[in-house]
C-alpha cells in the first residue's frame, strides 16, 4: 500500500465539531422534541436489605408524572435477570441483578423503581415520594470480610466464592521448594473506577408508523445494546436500531449491558409512546455504574542467584461486587497478563472471585493488567533488592528474548485462546527507557538532591498488554458516484479519533483524498455486525477491517476501470480519487467508475444519465454479470486467530517531602511499543490521558465504603480525580515499532497502555525513596507518613543504604 | 399543584431567548434545554469539574451553581458563542478552539466546552502567560482523557495566534 496518511499526525476531524459545541452527546439529543420526556431512579440508600413493600401511591399525584415501574410491573424476559454477558466453566456461582429490584438489594445504588415525567426535576420529586420497607440486612464489604464469609451476599452462594479458577505451567510450588531463594510478598490494589466526564445515558423513540424502535445509547457496543433490547422486550431484531452518538469517554465502564436504563428507557417509551431519556447525575454514576481494581494477592517466589524465575505461585483474591455481568474477564486478565515480558519456568495462579455488597465490578481502562503488573513488577523490585541487584538487570535476566517470538507461555487468555505473544523487543525497549529516564545517572542526582536535603527516588516497570481481542470486526465502504467515500464500522468511539485514524487507512488504501472519507462508527443501521470497543482493539479490529473492506473496493474498481480505459488492471493506479493508466493520459474519476458499476433504468442527475442501461454495458450480456453486484462497494470482516500483544515500560522519578510526606512527581518517562502507528499524536494523547488516569490511580483515587456499605466518596469533591496540578509537567515518550505479525498493518492496540504501569512505578519510586517496601496502593501522603512511623527503626539506617 | 414558572429573558451570545422556568431551573439546564445550546456539558453537578463553565459577562462561571432567573440582566457566553464570524454559516475557530485543534488538546470533547470559555476569559486577563499560568488558568476544570499535556500546550498556542493576529502576521 502507498502510506501517505499512515503514520502521520493528521489533524483530528472530530475536533471541528466538538469545538464549535456541536458533538452530539446522548442528553443533547431530541432536546427541541417537546414530546420528549425525562427519567429518574430510586436507588437503594441500603447495602443490603430485604424489600418488603413498595408504595408508589403518592407519585401519581405530582403533576407531570407520567407512570412509575417497580419489579412487579415487569413481565416475560423484563422480570428475569440481567443477562450474564460472558459465562465460564468456573463461575459456578455466577449472578446477575433484576432490572428494578426483586425483592431484595445488594448495594446501594441498586434500581427499585424507575418514573418517567415531563422533566426531571420533577421525575426527582417524584422518586422522593416513593417509600419503601426494608428488612436491613448485615453487609459483606471489602475482601477480607468476603473471604470470612460470616455473613453471605446471596443466601446460595456459599463462603460469597462465585468462582475459583487455577492455571499452572511446569510445577510452581516444587520449583519454589527447590530454589536457592525465596521470597513471600502480600499486595494489595483498592478499588477505583472509570468515571468518564459524561456519565451513562440513552434515549429512546418508538415509531409507531413504521413500528420501529431507535434506541441512543451512550454505549462501548451498540450492537451488544441492540440484542438486548430486542431479546428483553421481545422484538425482531430487524425492529431496532441502536445509535451511539458522540461518546463523553468510556475506559471500559460503558461496554457492560444492559444497564438497567438501557431497557427500561426503551420499555417505557413503547409504552408510553413518547421518546424518553434517561441522563445519569454524577452521583449515580458513582453507586450504580461500576468499579474496578480491588484485589489481595499472596506471592510465593523462588529464583537462583542471577535473579532468575524458578517458580511463581500467586493466589488472589478479586472483589467483583455485588454481581457478576461481565463474568470473570478482569481476575482472568490478572492472572494472565501479570507475567509481563517475563517467562517464569514455572508458575501457578489461583483466585477466587468474591461477592461483596457494594457496586459492581467490570473492565476498567487497563483491566486487572494494573494489578498483575504491580505484582510482577513488585516482586521483581523484592528480587532485586534481596540479591543487591540493579533492578534493570534482574529484569533483563528474566525477559522473553527477540528470537523467541511468538512465545507460547502455555496458559489460556481472556478470550480463551493460548496466551501466545506475538512480537515485541524487551531488552532493546529497556535501553530507550533507561536512557529516556536517566537510570544510569540517577545516583548522582540522589546524591545532590541529599545534600539538598531532598528525598528522591526511581522505579520502573514493564508490562505486556494484549490488545485486539476477537471475535471480530467489520466494515462496509461504499464509493458514490460523486467520489465521496462512506465507510461503516460497527464498534463505537468514545474520543479515540476513529473518524480521523480510520479515514487514514482508507485514504491511502483506496487512493482518494482525505477528505473524501466519511466514517461512521456504532450505528447498527450501518453495520449490524460488530462487537465493540474495550480491550485497545479498536484500531487493531476495524482498522484491519477496514483496510479489507477498502482493498475488496478498490479490487472492484480497478476492474471496472480496467474495462473503461481498455487497459490491463496491473497498469492502473489510484491517487486522490483519480484511476490512471501509468504513464499515459488516460485516466477515469472514481465517481465515475461508481456510475459504471450500478447500470440504471431511471436518469435522475447527470451521473445516473450516464449508467442507464442503454448507454452501459455490453447489449449481448446481463447488465450485472451473474458472479457480480451493482455499486461500487467493498465489505469484509477481520477476525484473528488471536490477540496481539503490545508493550511497554515507565519510568518515574518522585520526591518526598521529608516532613509532610508529600509526593512529588519529577520526571515521567514512556517507552511503548504497538506495532506501527496510525497517528502518533493520537497514540500520544492516549498514553497522556493513560499516564494521568494512572496518577490518579496510584495516587488519589479509592472508593471509600464503610462499614455499612455506603459509599462517602461519591463525588467529585471527594473523589480526587487528578487535575492539571497533580499530573506530571512534562511525560517523555520514546516508541519501539515492533509489528504485530498477525495483521495486515502490522498494528498493535494503544488505548490501554498508559495506565497499566502506574501503581506499580509508583510504588518502586516510593519505596526508593523511602528505603521501606510499599506493598499496598494507592497511597496517600497521610498513608506514607504512617508508614515511616511505621518503619522509624529503619529509615535511619535506609538514608544510609540508599544507594541498594 | 403547578409549580410556578417564570418568565426570563436570557442574553445568550448576542441573542435572546425568552424561556418559561421554575426558580429552581440551573442556568446550565436552562441553556441546554430551553435555549437548545447543547454546546455547554454537565459532567458534576455540583461545582467541581467546570465542563458546564459559561461566560457571564465576560467572567467563567460554573452553569450548574446558578440559577437561569439570576442570569437575566447578564450577557452570557457558551461555546456556541466563542466561533467568530467571517462571513460563512459556521464561523471561525477562535485562537482558542484553533489552538485546541493544533495540539490535539481534546478527545471525546466533552470536557472542552468549559476549557474552551475558561481560557478564553483567562488569556483577557492574562495575554501572555508563562508555562506554569497557563497550567493555573486551568487549575479548576477535569478532563479525564488527555492528562492535560496537550491543554496546557493549547493555552499557549492560543496566546501565540491572538499576538499573530493583533500584529498583523496572521488574518
Amino acid at each position: 500500500m502507498t502510506t501517505k496518511l499512515f503514520g502521520t499526525k493528521v489533524a483530528r476531524v472530530e475536533d471541528q465539531r466538538f469545538l464549535r459545541g456541536q458533538g452530539r452527546y446522548v442528553d443533547d439529543l431530541l432536546t427541541d422534541d417537546p414530546r420528549l420526556l425525562h427519567a429518574a431512579v430510586l436507588r437503594s440508600p441500603h447495602a443490603h436489605a430485604r424489600i418488603t413493600d413498595i408504595d408508589v401511591s403518592d407519585v401519581l399525584d405530582v403533576e407531570g408524572v407520567l407512570a412509575v415501574w417497580t419489579y412487579d410491573d415487569l413481565v416475560d424476559a423484563m422480570a428475569e435477570p440481567l443477562p450474564l454477558l460472558i459465562p465460564h466453566p468456573t463461575l459456578t456461582h455466577g449472578r446477575t441483578q433484576y432490572a428494578l429490584a426483586k425483592d431484595e438489594v445488594n448495594y446501594v445504588g441498586e434500581a427499585i423503581a424507575f418514573v418517567v415525567a415531563v422533566d426531571r426535576y420533577v421525575a426527582e420529586d417524584a422518586v422522593s415520594r416513593i417509600r419503601v420497607d426494608y428488612d436491613y440486612l448485615e453487609p459483606v464489604v471489602g475482601i477480607a470480610a468476603a473471604r470470612a464469609a460470616d455473613r453471605l451476599v446471596h443466601d446460595d452462594v456459599p463462603g460469597n466464592i462465585g468462582a475459583r479458577m487455577e492455571q499452572e505451567t511446569g510445577d510452581a510450588r516444587a520449583a519454589i521448594a527447590d530454589a536457592p531463594h525465596t521470597l513471600t510478598l502480600e499486595l494489595d490494589i483498592e478499588r477505583s473506577a472509570c468515571t468518564p466526564m459524561e456519565g451513562r445515558g440513552t434515549v429512546a423513540r418508538w415509531d409507531p408508523d413504521t413500528s420501529r424502535l431507535t434506541v441512543w445509547s451512550s454505549t462501548q457496543t451498540s450492537t451488544g445494546v441492540r440484542g438486548c433490547v430486542a431479546a428483553k422486550l421481545g422484538l425482531d431484531l430487524a425492529k431496532v436500531d441502536v445509535i451511539t452518538p458522540d461518546v463523553g469517554g468510556g475506559f471500559g465502564v460503558k461496554i457492560n449491558h444492559p444497564w438497567p436504563e438501557e431497557l427500561l428507557v426503551p420499555l417505557a417509551a413503547m409504552t408510553l409512546g413518547r421518546p424518553v431519556k434517561f441522563t445519569e447525575d454524577r452521583r449515580e454514576h458513582f453507586i450504580s455504574s461500576a468499579h474496578e481494581r480491588a484485589q489481595v494477592h499472596h506471592v510465593e517466589v523462588g529464583f537462583d542467584d542471577d535473579g532468575r524465575l524458578l517458580g511463581l505461585n500467586v493466589e488472589f483474591w478479586h472483589d467483583h461486587g455485588a454481581y457478576t455481568p461481565y463474568g470473570l474477564i478482569v481476575p482472568i486478565i490478572t492472572s494472565t497478563q501479570l507475567l509481563g515480558p517475563y517467562k517464569p519456568l514455572n508458575y501457578r495462579v489461583v483466585f477466587e472471585s468474591l461477592y461483596t455488597n457494594t457496586v459492581i465490578v467490570t473492565p476498567y481502562r487497563g483491566a486487572g493488567r494494573p494489578q498483575g503488573c504491580f505484582v510482577m513488577e513488585r516482586t521483581m523490585d523484592a528480587i532485586a533488592a534481596y540479591l543487591g541487584k540493579d533492578r534493570t538487570e534482574v529484569r533483563g535476566t528474566n525477559f522473553i528474548q527477540p528470537d523467541e517470538f511468538p512465545y507460547e507461555h502455555g496458559l489460556v487468555f481472556q478470550d480463551g485462546r493460548e496466551l501466545t505473544y506475538d512480537s515485541g523487543d524487551y531488552p532493546a525497549s529497556l535501553e530507550k527507557l533507561k536512557a529516556l529516564v536517566g537510570w544510569d545517572e540517577f545516583e548522582q542526582f540522589r546524591a545532590e538532591m541529599a545534600a539538598q536535603g531532598r528525598r528522591v527516588g526511581i522505579g520502573l516497570a514493564c508490562y505486556v498488554e494484549g490488545t485486539g481481542v476477537g471475535p471480530y470486526e467489520g466494515a462496509h465502504v461504499h464509493i458514490e458516484t460523486s467520489g465521496k467515500v462512506k465507510v461503516a464500522t460497527g464498534l463505537t468511539s468514545q474520543g479515540q479519533g476513529h473518524q480521523t485514524a480510520f479515514a487514514q487507512i482508507v485514504a491511502d488504501t483506496l487512493g482518494v483524498r482525505f477528505e473524501d472519507v466519511e466514517i461512521t462508527t456504532g450505528d447498527t443501521r450501518k453495520m449490524p455486525y460488530a462487537v465493540g470497543t474495550f480491550a485497545s482493539r479498536a484500531a487493531v479490529m476495524s482498522g484491519s477491517a477496514i483496510h479489507l473492506a477498502s482493498l475488496r473496493a478498490r479490487e472492484k474498481a480497478l476492474r471496472i476501470a480496467a474495462e473503461a480505459l481498455e487497459a490491463s488492471e496491473e497498469d492502473l493506479e489510484i491517487n486522490d480519487g483519480v484511476v490512471s493508466v501509468r504513464g499515459t493520459d488516460a485516466s477515469i474519476d472514481l465517481g465515475t467508475v461508481a456510475v459504471l458499476s450500478n447500470p440504471l433504468r431511471y436518469a435522475f442527475d447527470e451521473a445516473s444519465k450516464a449508467a442507464t442501461q442503454f448507454s452501459v454495458g455490453d447489449p449481448g450480456k446481463p447488465p450485472v454479470a451473474e458472479d457480480d453486484e451493482p455499486g461500487l462497494e467493498g465489505k469484509d470482516f477481520y477476525s484473528p486467530e488471536r490477540s496481539t500483544f503490545a508493550n511497554g515500560m515507565h519510568a518515574v522519578i518522585v520526591e518526598t517531602d521529608p516532613d509532610t510526606a508529600e509526593i512529588t512527581i519529577l520526571k515521567y518517562a514512556v517507552v511503548h511499543d504497538c506495532g506501527h502507528l496510525i497517528n502518533p499524536m493520537i497514540v500520544e494523547g492516549q498514553i497522556h490521558g493513560g499516564v494521568a488516569q494512572g496518577v490518579g490511580g496510584a495516587l488519589y483515587e479509592r472508593m471509600v465504603y464503610d462499614e455499612a456499605g455506603q459509599l462517602l466518596n461519591a463525588s467529585f469533591m471527594d473523589f480526587l480525580m487528578p487535575y492539571v496540578t497533580e499530573v506530571p509537567t512534562t511525560i517523555d515518550i520514546d516508541h519501539l515499532e515492533t509489528p504485530s505479525p498477525l495483521n495486515p498493518l502490522g498494528i498493535k492496540g494503544a488505548g490501554e497502555a498508559g495506565v497499566i504501569p502506574s501503581a506499580a512505578v509508583f510504588a518502586a519510586a516510593i519505596e526508593d525513596a523511602e528505603g521501606f517496601p510499599i506493598t499496598a496502593m494507592p497511597i496517600s501522603p497521610s498513608e506514607l507518613f504512617a508508614l515511616r512511623l511505621e518503619h522509624a527503626d529503619h529509615t535511619t539506617e535506609a538514608a544510609t543504604i540508599t544507594g541498594i | 399543584m403547578s409549580e410556578q414558572v417564570h418568565d426570563v429573558r436570557l442574553h445568550v451570545n448576542g441573542s435572546v431567548h425568552e424561556v418559561q422556568v421554575p426558580a429552581r431551573r440551573l442556568l446550565s439546564d436552562a441553556l441546554r434545554h430551553d435555549c437548545g445550546l447543547t454546546g455547554t456539558h454537565v459532567g458534576c453537578e455540583h461545582g467541581v469539574c467546570g465542563a458546564c463553565t459559561v461566560l457571564v459577562d465576560g467572567r467563567p462561571m460554573r452553569s450548574c451553581l446558578m440559577l437561569a432567573v439570576s442570569a437575566v440582566d447578564s450577557e452570557i457566553t457558551t461555546v456556541e458563542g466563542l466561533t467568530e464570524a467571517d462571513g460563512t454559516p459556521q464561523g471561525r475557530l477562535s485562537p482558542v478552539q484553533q489552538a485546541f485543534s493544533d495540539c490535539h488538546g481534546l478527545q471525546c470533547g466533552f470536557c472542552t466546552p468549559g476549557f474552551l470559555t475558561t481560557i478564553t476569559a483567562g488569556l483577557r486577563d492574562n495575554p501572555d502567560p508563562s508555562e506554569d499560568e497557563a497550567r493555573e488558568m486551568i487549575a479548576g476544570n477535569l478532563c479525564r482523557c488527555t492528562g492535560y499535556q496537550n491543554i496546557v500546550k493549547s493555552v499557549l498556542r492560543a496566546a501565540e495566534i491572538t499576538a499573530e493576529i493583533e500584529s498583523g502576521e496572521r488574518t
